[in-house]
């Protein structure tokens, strides 16, 4: 299996305080890795530095490499915006547009790059978005109708099928599923399932039964350190380490 | 903690609510008491002579203030086209790109401007603007106008560009959209409504100024719509009409001052129907 996305000595800041120390991992093509850890360990963080959002925040800055394809995306001469076109993020909170309708908000991340298209081609790059997303049979009616006027659920999959129109070639998502009730998580999960045949998937949670759910691959991280990494099941049936054990059966964290 | 038996907490709620209900209504009332009164006092000298001549010389009847309401016009017209670009371009500065002590001291300053009295503005506007030049003119007025209008814009845009999470700028962001491309079609148009109710807030607030105009655009008795001259403008004819020994001014100055509050109205109504929202979240 091929490594889509390697990061080599990977540290990051926030100021002064560190957030995550010297991380080097692999995370293979079409395949679902999931990072666990307890809140603060630097999970986010960790996924934020391999789209380059990281930096977004004042005082942050990233040491070490993260290699997508074999290039350094922190080689100066990389520009962040094409690499965010390449690794799509799903955030926390549902995050549609709020002046876009439903079909707007999927068009807009081509839309604000200037990529022209004629109407058949968008509507058809729309539908297949939305398809991907589990949300096309939903919206179909009302694609002119606001994208905040769906339910939490439905935003959060309108967001994955926004990431989507863009053809990426990693999905990063961060605890997408944190502000979903079940049957919208049980609905994210299987699309993710679907979406690992066409994409590289990251995934932050804090639900253990979802990253041994859905997860091919399981990262442990605890205070900024990578505590254990490997197959999903083995770290949950038989974790080479004391902490991940403790973690994972809900002794702290 | 001593307990509070339910009638005694059902008491002071009624209290509570009631007191607070009397201070909206009053101040309701003290707003519809002076729309009133101006009424009554101001519907008597409007005519469509008043609204479509200049003034006439003392003595003569009739006369109106109709190069009074094109000055104010002109005059906030040309200090909103220098002050909303400004304004709103510091807005979006101090929210997204200044960071640290710069931005704090533009913030401050911001803040401490909006405090200066207007009339020390005016003479700011005399000394930079009519005194070199040695002329009073429209021009100096907006300018004077314009400033008082800046720290009302930097921080209502501001906090129209704040009022949008951050989430959605990073959405954007993590989309592979450029930062600029993320702020002028992302985050502003979300912000759209704040940021031109400040901005009419601000026309609003200037249009009834009248201390910076009397050492800048001075007045005229004529039709003037060259911004390099002195101009007239409403409420400095009111100003001068309701500071007058006569009679018949007096009653213009009413009909003035109503015309005044008529077009602050109709900037507020006017923003309210551009900004009826494309979406009802």
């Amino acid at each position: 299996m091929a490594d889509k996305l390697l990061t080599r000595h990977l540290s990051a800041y926030f100021g002064k305080v560190r957030a995550l120390n010297d991380i080097n991992m692999a995370f293979p093509e079409n395949r679902i890795t999931a990072i666990i850890g307890p809140s603060g360990c630097g999970k986010s963080t960790l996924v934020r530095c391999l789209n380059r959002m990281h930096e977004v925040v004042p005082g942050a800055r990233t040491e070490g490499e993260v290699i997508l394809d074999g290039e350094n995306i922190y080689d100066p001469s990389v520009d962040p915006v094409g690499v965010r076109r390449r690794v799509g993020m799903v955030f926390q909170k549902p995050t549609p547009f709020p002046t876009m309708s439903i079909e707007e908000n999927v068009a807009a991340g081509l839309k604000l790059n200037n990529v022209a298209l004629s109407r058949a081609e968008r509507a058809r790059i729309v539908e297949r978005s939305l398809r991907h997303a589990a949300l096309w049979d939903e919206v179909k009616d009302r694609l002119n109708r606001p994208g905040i006027s769906l339910s939490g659920g439905q935003q959060q999959r309108l967001c994955v099928a926004r990431a989507l129109a863009v053809e990426p070639e990693v999905l990063l998502m961060d605890e997408p599923c944190s502000a979903l009730d079940p049957i919208s998580t049980a609905r994210i999960e299987e699309l993710l399932l679907e979406l690992k045949e066409n994409y590289t998937i990251v995934i932050v949670t804090h639900n253990m039964q979802q990253a041994a759910r859905t997860s091919d691959l399981t990262a442990f991280l605890n205070a900024g350190d990578l505590i254990e990494f490997g197959e999903t099941r083995q770290i949950f049936t038989n974790p080479g380490r004391r902490e991940t054990e403790d973690y994972i059966t809900g002794r702290f964290g | 903690m001593k307990a509070i038996s339910l009638r005694s907490r059902r008491l002071r709620g009624a209290v509570g609510v009631f007191t607070a209900g009397l201070c909206a209504g009053g101040v309701a009332g003290i707003l519809l008491l002076i729309l009133g009164y101006v009424i009554r006092e101001g519907i008597g000298a409007i005519s469509i002579g008043f609204l479509t001549q200049v003034p006439h010389p003392i003595g003569v009847p009739g006369g109106g203030v109709a190069n009074g309401i094109v000055g104010s016009a002109i005059i906030v017209g040309i200090a909103a086209l220098m002050a909303i670009p400004i304004g709103s371009l510091t807005g979006v500065y101090l929210t997204h790109f200044g960071r640290g002590s710069f931005c704090s001291a533009v913030r401050f300053l911001s803040d401490v401007l909006s405090g200066i009295p207007s009339i020390a503005i005016g003479l700011f506007a005399y000394t930079v603007l009519v005194a070199p030049l040695g002329h009073f003119s429209a021009f100096s007025a907006s300018f004077a106008f314009a400033i008082l209008m800046l720290p009302v814009i930097i921080t209502t845009t501001e906090n129209a560009i704040r009022g949008v999470p951050h989430e959605v700028y990073e959405a954007a962001l993590a989309l592979g959209v450029p930062r600029h491309s993320a702020i002028t079609r992302i985050i502003l148009p979300s912000a759209r409504s704040g940021i031109i109710t400040g901005i009419v807030l601000a026309m609003a607030r200037v249009t009834g100024e009248t201390a910076p105009l009397l050492f800048t655009a001075f007045g005229s008795q004529f039709w003037e719509l060259n911004p390099n001259n002195p101009m007239a403008e409403l409420s400095l004819q009111v100003f001068t009409y309701a500071i007058s020994p006569y009679r018949s001014w007096h009653e213009q100055a009413w009909g003035g001052a109503l015309i005044l509050i008529f077009m602050v109205f109709v900037l507020n109504i006017g923003a309210r129907v551009v900004l009826k929202p494309k979406f009802r979240s």
